[in-house]
């Protein structure tokens, strides 16, 4: 057996076995975890087809941004998974559809290779020979210079993604102690420490 | 690329970069500044259509041919930032009068008009996208942004949800679009798609389906009726106004400029959903006792026959879908300055029955009123009776000669409705007045009434317009 062949069922074996942990899992904190394992897996097999930038991507995003905001969430809203779980039985038949209706999914895609017979003559955008260029180089020769404006765009739609969060949600509350900075770098030692001379035996 | 290249998106450039500072100057002055930022958005807006005005005729294409600006975009991003501009002008007297003092509002209406200004002039599937999310995500947030009443929270979750699905659609059917025809422009999709193929077929369907979303055409319609009542008036008027606009030049668009060897196909689509959403537009409203309601059944109807000029995919039929939608943008903007201004002692009323004997105490509100409703049902010699002669005229010249029939018919049954309000505000018994209108709200009224009595006067400059704007589509 080769090396890639080797990491290649290492990489999918894991990946598989820790999707079913996911759901498996009594403990959606251990799920989380589960899940971290079967992304880091899932890069490896993205490293072994040669797509570098996107098992970095995965990385960064999926391990580093989504599941632990996925952790984040589950510690802190307090959901009974339990209860959750209790009707797993019920919803299993369609499970079982929406899984079937994949398996039909990706048969189709396999076997029906001939349907878009004519599209590649019609590629607009010659893709970089990948003997020359890593695909992070293919893909940062164009994001800024021919795409810059779909790259500007969609900063802007996560500004406004920012401002609504803030506009729909943050309340000032009247009540709570804020931190003051400018009052913290205001205060001096005589404003601070208040030396009190109390003489011995009387107490304060 | 250097800075001059830029030049003709200097509207966007003008209304993003104003967002962005208007932003900046709220977040530090706080709340007290609203008025401020109102007033900031507006000379914001002004200078964009200035800058919208002084562009050469000849089309321009940026961004490796992403964006084109040519004549269509500069029509409807001069429609655009007037709708905008009217609903930021009723809005603020609105929020001051419901103690909603939330500067973001007007930041959020020029980041939506960025993105519709992109839709407009997007020539390739990743820049409509990206301007329908802009434009959607900035609609979403303002829908809810009275984040105290649960009607206006319900309308935002309601249309985030529903708005988040038809994105998806049209996410699909851009990617098997893309898929069959190996590039995302529009032109390059012409020039690939010239015999039907069935994956192409289900990538258009997807994509008119999530489009028609966006303009609330049936059978996509199901979220406009609460959105409209739950959101706050002025916003609603800005939903009724400048988004549906710019998705109507964005089906035109699209329709015309990416499908024009395989026509057949999508007519079919476009056929269906005029006739649908005419004749539902008409019998769905006949019921509603809520004028917000109502109106949202109105714009579903209109949005049906300015897609009755689409469906012939013809220049003349592009040019009377622009002049619809320059006569619904008036009309509508006005008959919300008179749903904004139906207020009483204990707040905003939305009845129907509240307007009855209007004609008595209010005269001049109700004789405008009664004259967009009037338009609205399509009466000569308002505007509304020429926008939709030329929209029938079109499907005519076209030989759609039943969809033109069904469109007459329904707008028989749809004056009715607009009808009884006339009959309520002049016959009925007059009901308590209401108070007094702030002068922003008369002013959009007056000069909507003024442009919907009148057009008939002197109609060749829109029509110019409008046909010049066609022209450059083809």
């Amino acid at each position: 057996m080769t090396v890639p062949a080797f990491f290649f069922y290492l990489f999918s074996s894991i990946a598989v076995a820790s999707a079913f942990m996911v759901i498996a899992g009594r403990n959606p904190v251990h799920s989380v975890l589960w899940l971290i394992l079967t992304f880091v897996n899932a890069a490896g097999l993205f490293l072994l087809i040669g797509a570098e930038f996107l098992a970095m991507i995965l990385i960064v995003v999926y391990v580093g941004a989504v599941a632990v905001l996925f952790l984040f969430v589950v510690m802190m809203l307090d959901v009974d998974f339990a209860e959750l779980r209790d009707g797993l039985l019920q919803y299993l038949p369609i499970g079982a559809l929406v899984g079937l209706v994949f398996l039909v999914e990706l048969v189709l895609v396999v076997g029906s290779w001939v349907v878009g017979a004519g599209v590649s003559g019609a590629i607009t955008q010659p893709i970089p020979n990948p003997a020359q260029v890593t695909n992070t180089e293919a893909i940062g020769r164009v994001l800024y210079t021919t795409y810059v404006h779909y790259f500007q765009l969609a900063g802007l739609v996560l500004l406004v993604a920012m401002i609504g969060a803030i506009v729909l949600t943050l309340h000032h509350r009247v009540n709570v102690k804020r931190q003051n900075v400018s009052a913290q770098n205001a205060r001096t030692r005589d404003t601070a420490i208040e030396v009190v001379k109390i003489k011995p035996g009387k107490g304060l | 690329m250097t800075l001059s290249s830029l030049m003709p998106v200097l509207p966007e450039l003008i209304v993003v970069i104003g967002a962005m500072a208007l932003l900046m100057f709220g977040v530090f002055k706080g709340d007290n500044s609203t008025p401020l930022v109102e007033f900031g958005a507006l000379v914001v807006l002004a200078a964009a259509l200035v800058a919208v005005l002084l562009q050469p005729a000849a089309p321009a294409s940026l961004f490796g041919g992403s964006i084109v600006v040519d004549a269509f975009a500069r029509f409807f991003k001069v429609l655009i930032i007037i709708g905008a501009a009217a609903a930021l002008i009723m809005s603020a007297p609105f929020w001051r009068n419901h103690k909603l003092n939330r500067f973001e509002f007007s930041v959020i209406v020029l980041l939506s008009v960025a993105g519709m200004m992109v839709m407009v002039s997007a020539r390739d599937l990743i820049s409509l996208y990206l301007g329908i999310e802009l434009m959607s995500l900035s609609l979403y947030v303002i829908a809810a942004i009275d984040r105290e009443n649960v009607r206006s929270t319900e309308a935002g979750l309601k249309y985030f949800v529903l708005g988040a699905l038809s994105s998806g659609m049209l996410l699909y059917g851009s990617s098997l679009i893309y898929g069959f025809t190996g590039t995302v422009s529009f032109t390059g999709i012409a020039a690939a798609a010239k015999t039907p193929s069935i994956g192409l077929i289900f990538g258009i369907v997807f994509l008119f389906a999530g489009l028609a979303f966006k303009v609330s055409a049936v059978p996509f319609h199901m979220w406009t009726p609460d959105v409209y009542e739950g959101a706050p008036t002025p916003v609603t008027a800005f939903f009724a106004a400048a988004p549906k606009v710019a998705a109507i030049a964005l089906f035109c668009r699209v329709a015309v400029t990416s499908f024009p060897a395989i026509a057949s196909q999508w007519q079919q689509i476009i056929v269906f959903v005029a006739i649908a959403s005419m004749v539902l537009g008409a019998f769905a409203a006949i019921g509603q006792k809520n004028i917000k309601r109502l109106m949202a059944y109105s714009s579903i109807g209109h949005v049906g026959y300015a897609l009755v000029g689409l469906a012939p995919g013809t220049e003349a039929g592009v040019s009377s879908v622009l002049i619809y939608m320059s006569i619904y943008l008036a009309m509508t903007l006005g008959t919300f300055a008179c749903i904004i201004a139906m207020r009483r002692d204990g707040g905003q009323v939305e009845e129907i029955g509240e307007l009855s004997g209007l004609a008595r105490t209010q005269p001049v509100m109700a004789f405008i009123l009664a004259a967009l409703m009037f338009s609205l049902a399509g009466i000569p010699p308002l505007a509304g009776f020429f926008a939709k002669f030329y929209v029938f005229l079109a499907a005519i010249q076209g030989k759609f000669y039943v969809l033109a029939v069904i469109g007459v018919l329904a707008s028989v049954v749809g004056a009715y409705y607009y009808l009884r309000i006339v009959k309520l505000m002049y016959i009925d018994e007059p009901v308590q007045r209401f108070l007094p209108m702030s002068r922003p709200v008369g002013a959009v009224m007056l000069l909507a009434g003024a442009f919907t009595i009148l057009f008939f006067v002197y109609p060749a400059p829109l029509v110019a317009a409008a046909n010049a704007a066609a022209k450059s589509l083809f």
